[in-house]
């Protein structure tokens, strides 16, 4: 089973869990399978378009998925997953 | 309402060090605690800013930096409770940019720098409607 880590300032929507383990086997299948058991995660990783967020980026150990397929990645029985919150801002 | 920031005398030290040698530039980082009926800044820990373009207007965390945070906070028994951010020559209000990428929980923890010296330092942290709330830094932690 793949591991999802999930950041800090989500963790009061899992129930206070850090990591939660996933039978998704693409990160698509994962990311939908943990909005199903924690719905309120869904406005802060999906748009209104169902899109994964902007200013939400998802890694596949140390890889953006942006730099694999995206949503369609595979996962392994031992891969990690993290979803980052973009850190980012500034003046104006 | 928010709880309390109380920050140890040696975090405190070291962001407005780093926000200070960061001048004319936005200086960035995480604050790292515990949070209990206050929320106590324990360490904050520098990351470079790895904006691209003005870097006096903007700031950017890596997402691998990011990464390293959480795990310095589950290695070390802390939280994760925030990020800081200055904004040179500018108060050290929440600009759109910054309400714009902001997640819950985390208290954004913002410095104005004016001419390179310490003006004033304010935190932040998302309501459930969205909106900044700005939290109370005790005063007594404060000198600068």
């Amino acid at each position: 089973m793949a591991k999802v880590i999930i950041p800090t300032p989500l963790r009061k929507f899992t129930e206070n869990e850090g990591s939660l383990n996933t039978d998704g086997t693409t990160i698509q299948d994962a990311i939908k399978d943990l909005t199903e058991k924690f719905p309120e995660l869904k406005k802060h990783i999906y748009d209104d378009s169902g899109s994964i967020r902007s200013f939400v980026r998802i890694y596949v150990g140390d890889d953006d998925i942006k730099a694999l397929q995206n949503e369609a990645t595979p996962l392994k029985e031992d891969s990690v997953v993290s979803i980052i919150p973009a850190i980012a801002g500034g003046i104006k | 309402m928010n709880k309390p920031l109380i920050f140890f005398k040696g975090a405190l030290a070291d962001m407005l060090k780093d926000l200070k040698e960061a001048y004319p530039n936005e200086g960035c980082g995480f604050l790292f605690g515990n949070d209990t009926e206050h929320r106590h800044i324990r360490i904050a820990q520098k990351v470079i800013n790895s904006k691209e373009g003005d870097q006096r207007r903007r700031f950017e965390i890596k997402p691998t930096d990011y990464m390293k945070a959480e795990r310095f906070a589950d290695e070390n028994n802390y939280k994760l409770l925030g990020v800081y951010h200055s904004h040179p020559n500018h108060p050290a209000r929440p600009s759109e940019h910054d309400l714009k990428q902001a997640f819950p929980y985390f208290s954004y923890v913002i410095v104005s720098v004016m001419e390179g010296e310490i003006a004033n330092i304010t935190s932040w942290q998302l309501d459930e409607n969205g909106k900044f709330q700005e939290e109370k830094i005790e005063k007594e932690s404060i000198k600068y």
